[in-house]
């Protein structure tokens, strides 16, 4: 296509471009103009994460053609700033910590400014209906819609904690400046001009076995094209897995592909070869073979085995077993059994996988966003046959991750490419196929039975459940385990037998999704809770408190707690706002008897254990001072928008006994910071947040010791020297005159932390976690019984984190997760072949979020640092149980099989009539 | 190739020499790629600025009557001062997908995209809204109902464009609602949706109904038998039994991702009773 030149003013300076006419203005932004702060999510205006201002109005930048930008003007986040300052909103959005991992928040803050220039003071209403377009998967949009209800006139300035302080401040997230300037560098900003463009050529069946035709010929039929990559083409290990036992998953499938979505090839070529190539016509010929998608189809005797070594399709069993569930069920007054399923749930983080790779020697050098940079590492060493030292990653900002981005996806293409090509090499995935080939939530289909006395107590609980673990490995093995150790709910289970299965079938594989099967499993449990209840006589909330796990009580692994057992605090916490909230549904639902419209209320809780499951699970923190008399933090805790980056300089400036400001931060480039190892299991307060304060302790001690002072010294850092204060005594140590060490630094903090855990035995009993963090969470909601359709009134939750470390990023994972766990219990499902996009596949809007209200409960930890605990996966648990036992209360109709779409809830209810 | 004429004539005589995919808004246009790069000839026709916006014929055999230009976006229509017959073409304005979308894709464009879940055939269908076409070879006027053929199936030619869409005066009259059903606030594709629009004499009854569904058959349907049923009662909560569901026999809801077939008849029917209570407001 002939190239157009069009001019038009962009962000008040007139601006040109060569393009063909037809691009579209996202990418005229991004590629030919480098404004790369308008993120393109989906391609299809269903994300408006490149929301920018045409002449005012807000629009979808990749549903403009360049052609149309000719003569207009204009506006992307870039030209938000005010007199070269940070604007009043983006000062309210840093403030309210309305960004998480700020891959919206470009599209955010550029519809919220159209809409305050013509409404500076707006409703919530107005809010929502302006921003309704832009989709966010972190924050649950209540702490956007507070940002710019507040905008106009917004006064205020960042808190800046004295030394000692920094622990529990609200201080705003050290990383927020570039994620409101549009200057945050997520993986598709990173890429250079020069790079050779990669496509992967992937099944569209879901199993099937294939043949290539004349790749050469190929290659040479298409200008452009430098080359095509394929199995034969791996030095080292065609094979990865999160959990190297299990490693079952090709970079390039051979000669079969288990799954709609697997990559079987890959093309290397210039920018605009690739961007002219259609795929379709890639010489690889396709035959069908027989696939199944469910658990019951794979166990089926006949059913194709996906990999020859795992009988019946099964790949791990995992079990728990305590007391006698027998005996237990004898004893019972009441019981219940039902029966839930869940299908695959899409991550659905707003960034897709983007990045590039370069070879630097003999070196490969990758640049994505990533929740496990040593991970990475290792596989691509295994991969290309690479001495580990060999592999550099270097994380990029991360677009929301949630699990998957635990996996590699696409580093091994870019690598592989960059490596032969001797090119840097780039790939950016689109919507469709970030949600083909990565990992999904695990489709559950559970049976769960639970037996209580007269008093409410549970005697016996039974719990069956067989997961969906899809073509490959993944975390299956993890959701396996972990399910039965969490099953029972932060409940006082005496006698107890959880089983579980992960079965593979023809499906994506399925991998980590915030909770690792646990909120699964917390469904079935927490809902046959409001059926005892009932059946007991006994209020819903009086009733786990009756059962709710204390110190020194066993939980179903044997785990006893000497201190830090914070459900019971979490119930207590919220009876008011559930004696409020039962009033009022109650009271409602008497005044309007004949109307359609039923409220109600339920409540549900969580536990859920930090860190690897009796394993180890180390991280590492560096702290380094240099000879200039800088602090330097390697945080090698990847920030994938929940704050690891501010939360461990918080403790680590704490354990120094400096301010948080002053502490210089390095990410977590594998070449320059220690392994802090993943972003999972909501490990980082906890386990990084350890070796933090572990370290800064250290570094503390070393330049107290060196100086000849007590601990009761206060240190400042000045340049090329230390001052220390102790008393009336001020001294400065001169750092100039020290020698540095291998990493340049006169003193350094260097301290790992593993938390300690036991295995458990062959009837999973053991201590399976060091640290476990507890929540409750109350949904109030209306359902329109006629159409099945469900209003989100308002959600009051309860979460003990230990300490809270910053509260504003608390909240911020709050509402997120709860945001995550409204979608999977109303909206969520994915199915291969048909809700492959953002428009079928539907999350939560803005407009789909209840009033939030959280209570940040603190019973300390005996273990985590300054007693905190982890959060990140245990807020989404509750949410989902909580809407089912609301609706329920609403209706008395129970829906099992989630989503719980209108169709469904208005079954629900007409057969309760029948 | 791409062209973006400054005149309906120029954008005429280059349909009617090649074979072209038109492109206003763009909404439809790039959701509609899947990925691969445009391929064959796009006339964009953004540049007709007299195609946009809403007015009255000011003269002829048709004095009187409403145009809406086939440029007008979904924001005009928000925007524009319009009688109550219009309130229902409003409301469906405001849930099309979101402020982002509303801002430039066309009402014209979303006729010619023909989804069966397309938020402006309903509202339309009860204006008894006509389609101006134009080609080189001159000008055509279809009622809306044959203009849409079906699932992504439209009645224009191709050497033709939509010029405008014409709603006369006389069915600009009484009020109207329209009700979208999904399973989220925004960015939604309906899982059913109606629009009403009433007309009431001396008394309070009803002298002119027209009741549409869309999402519920391959392109959105009236339901004549329901609206002649209407005439002369009085709309409130009596006016029920009008509401039979035989009278939407004509609907064929399938079963899908958004919903069952079954849900989707039933919910057709409820909304419908709740659209024409919502002409009373």
């Amino acid at each position: 296509m002939s190239g157009l030149k069009v001019s038009f003013e962009l962000n008040g300076a007139p601006v040109s471009a060569v393009v063909a006419p037809s691009d579209r203005l996202s990418s005229m932004l991004r590629d030919n103009l480098g404004q790369t702060g308008t993120k393109a999510g989906c391609d299809a205006g269903d994300c408006g994460a490149c929301t920018v201002l045409i002449d005012g109005q807000a629009c979808c930048s990749c549903l403009v053609p360049a052609a149309q930008a000719e003569g207009t003007e204009v506006t992307t986040v870039e030209g938000l700033k005010e007199n070269g300052a940070l604007s009043r909103l983006q000062e309210s959005f840093l403030h309210f910590g309305a960004a998480q991992c700020g891959i919206c928040t470009p599209g955010m803050l550029v519809s919220a400014a159209a809409l305050l220039r013509r409404n500076p003071n707006p409703t919530r209403r107005e809010i929502a209906d302006a921003l309704g377009g832009v989709l966010c998967r972190c924050t649950g949009y209540g702490k956007i819609a507070d940002a710019v209800a507040r905008a106009s006139g917004f006064e205020g300035s960042d808190a800046s904690p004295p030394a000692g302080a920094g622990v529990g401040a609200r201080i705003r997230r050290l990383d927020g400046g570039p994620k409101v300037t549009g200057t945050e560098a997520f993986g598709a900003d990173l890429i250079p001009q020069d790079a050779v463009m990669v496509r992967v050529v992937r099944s569209p069946h879901h199993h099937a076995a294939f043949a290539f035709g004349d790749l050469a010929g190929f290659v040479e039929r298409h200008p452009g094209i430098l080359a095509v990559f394929t199995a034969a083409d791996i030095a080292g290990r065609n094979c990865f897995g999160v959990i190297p036992p299990f490693a079952d998953q090709p970079v390039f499938a051979e000669k079969r592909a288990r799954y709609r979505g697997e990559a079987v090839a890959a093309v290397a070529g210039e920018r605009e070869a690739m961007k002219a190539l259609d795929l379709d016509t890639f010489p690889v010929a396709w035959d069908p073979l027989p696939h199944v998608l469910t658990p019951a189809q794979a166990r089926a005797g006949d059913a194709p085995r996906l990999h020859h070594d795992r009988h019946g399709n099964i790949l791990v069993r995992g079990r728990v077993e305590r007391g006698d569930v027998a005996a237990g069920f004898a004893q019972a007054a009441h019981m219940v059994e039902g029966q839930f399923s869940t299908p695959f749930v899409e991550h659905a983080y707003i960034e897709p996988e983007a990045g590039f790779a370069r070879r630097a020697g003999d070196r490969i050098e990758i640049f994505t966003p990533t929740q496990a940079p040593y991970m990475d590492r290792d596989a691509i060493a295994e991969i290309m046959a690479l001495d580990r030292a060999r592999v550099r990653i270097v994380p990029s900002a991360c677009g929301g991750g949630f699990g998957s981005k635990l996996d590699i996806s696409l580093q091994p293409y870019i690598a592989i490419a960059a490596w032969h090509l001797n090119r840097p090499a780039a790939l950016i995935y689109s919507r469709q196929e970030s949600m083909q080939s990565t990992t999904k939530r695990h489709p559950s289909e559970i049976t769960a039975k639970i037996g209580c006395d007269e008093s409410g107590k549970i005697t016996a609980f039974d719990f069956d459940g067989v997961f969906n673990t899809g073509a490959y490995a993944s975390w299956g093995p993890t959701v396996a385990n972990r399910v039965p150790v969490h099953a029972s709910g932060p409940y006082f289970t005496p006698n107890y037998a959880a089983r579980s299965v992960a079965v593979h079938t023809n499906g994506p594989p399925s991998g980590a999704f915030r909770g690792f099967g646990v909120p699964q499993a917390a469904i079935a449990q927490e809902c046959l809770y409001d059926e005892l209840a009932a059946m007991a006589g006994i209020d819903r909330l009086e009733f786990r408190l009756r059962n709710a796990l204390s110190n020194g009580q066993a939980s179903v692994t044997g785990q006893v707690f000497a201190k830090g057992m914070g459900i019971a605090a979490c119930l207590e916490a919220l009876k008011p706002a559930w004696e409020r909230a039962v009033g009022e549904t109650r009271g409602f639902n008497r005044q309007t008897k004949d109307s359609g419209l039923r409220r109600g209320a339920g409540i549900a809780s969580c536990w859920y254990g930090c860190g690897n499951t009796s394993l180890p699970n180390p991280s590492t923190i560096r702290i380094g001072v240099t000879p200039d008399g800088r602090v330097v933090l390697h945080q090698g805790a990847m920030d994938i928008g929940q704050g690891a980056t501010t939360v461990i300089a918080q403790i680590a400036a704490d354990a120094l006994g400096v301010p948080v400001h002053a502490l210089d931060l390095l990410g977590g480039d594998t070449d320059l910071t220690p392994d802090a190892g993943k972003t999972s299991a909501s490990r980082q307060t906890y386990v990084s947040g350890s070796a933090a304060k572990l370290s800064g302790e250290a570094l503390r001690q070393k330049i107290l010791r060196h100086a000849n002072v007590s601990d009761s010294a206060h240190i400042v850092f000045k340049p090329g020297h230390i001052e220390l204060t102790e008393g009336t005594v001020v001294s400065a140590m001169d750092l100039s005159r020290l020698v540095p060490d291998e990493f340049g630094y006169v003193f350094r903090g260097e301290e790992t932390y593993d938390p300690p855990t036991e295995p458990l035995d062959e009837n999973g009993q053991g201590i399976p976690y060091a640290v476990f963090g507890y929540g409750a969470q109350i949904m109030e909601l209306s359902v329109d019984t006629a159409l099945g359709t469900v209003t989100l009134d308002r959600l009051s939750t309860a979460h003990d984190v230990g300490r809270a470390i910053n509260p504003v990023l608390i909240e911020g994972q709050i509402e997120g997760g709860a945001a995550q766990g409204i979608g999977m219990a109303l909206m969520e499902e994915y199915i291969p072949g048909r809700t492959e996009n953002l428009h079928d596949y539907l999350i939560p809007t803005f407009g789909d979020m209840p009033v939030v209200e959280n209570i940040i409960v603190e019973v300390a930890d005996a273990e985590g640092p300054y007693g905190a605990k982890g959060l990140g996966e245990h807020v989404l648990i509750p949410t989902a149980p909580a809407i089912l036992n609301a609706i329920h209360d609403a209706t008395g109709a129970w829906v099992r099989d989630l989503p719980a779409t209108p169709d469904k809830i208005r079954a629900a209810i007409k057969a309760l009539g029948e | 190739m791409y062209a973006r004429p400054r005149t309906v004539d120029a954008a005429l005589s280059l349909l009617a020499e090649d074979r072209w995919r038109v492109l206003a808004g763009g909404t439809d246009f790039y959701p509609a790629l899947g990925g691969r790069a445009v391929a064959g000839p796009v006339l964009d026709i953004s540049a007709l600025k007299d195609l946009r916006g809403i007015r009255r014929e000011e003269d002829g055999p048709r004095l009187g009557d409403w145009r809406i230009g086939a440029l007008t976006t979904w924001r005009d229509v928000v925007c524009a001062n319009l009688p109550p017959a219009f309130d229902a073409l409003k409301q469906a304005a405001r849930e099309v997908g979101s402020v982002q979308i509303q801002n430039r894709a066309t009402v014209a464009g979303n006729l010619c995209n023909a989804s069966p879940a397309a938020d402006g055939v309903p509202p339309l269908l009860i204006l008894d809204a006509e389609i101006e076409t134009a080609s080189s070879r001159g000008k055509r006027r279809l009622a809306l109902a044959d203009f849409i053929l079906g699932n992504r199936a439209t009645a224009l030619r191709p050497d033709e464009m939509v010029t405008g869409i014409l709603v006369t005066a006389k069915s600009a009259r009484g009020r109207s609602k329209f009700i979208k059903l999904g399973s989220r606030r925004y960015l939604v594709i309906a899982i059913a949706m109606v629009a009403a629009r009433i007309e009431t004499g001396a008394g309070g009854s009803v002298t002119g109904a027209r009741v549409s569904v869309g999402a519920c058959s391959v392109a959105a349907r009236r339901l004549r038998d329901l609206e002649r049923a209407l005439i002369g009662k009085h709309l409130d909560e009596s006016s029920i039994e009008a509401v039979l569901p035989a009278r939407f026999d004509l609907l064929t809801p399938l079963d899908d991702v958004r919903a069952t077939a079954e849900y989707r008849a039933e919910a057709a029917r409820e909304l419908v009773l709740r659209a024409l209570l919502g002409c009373l407001a």
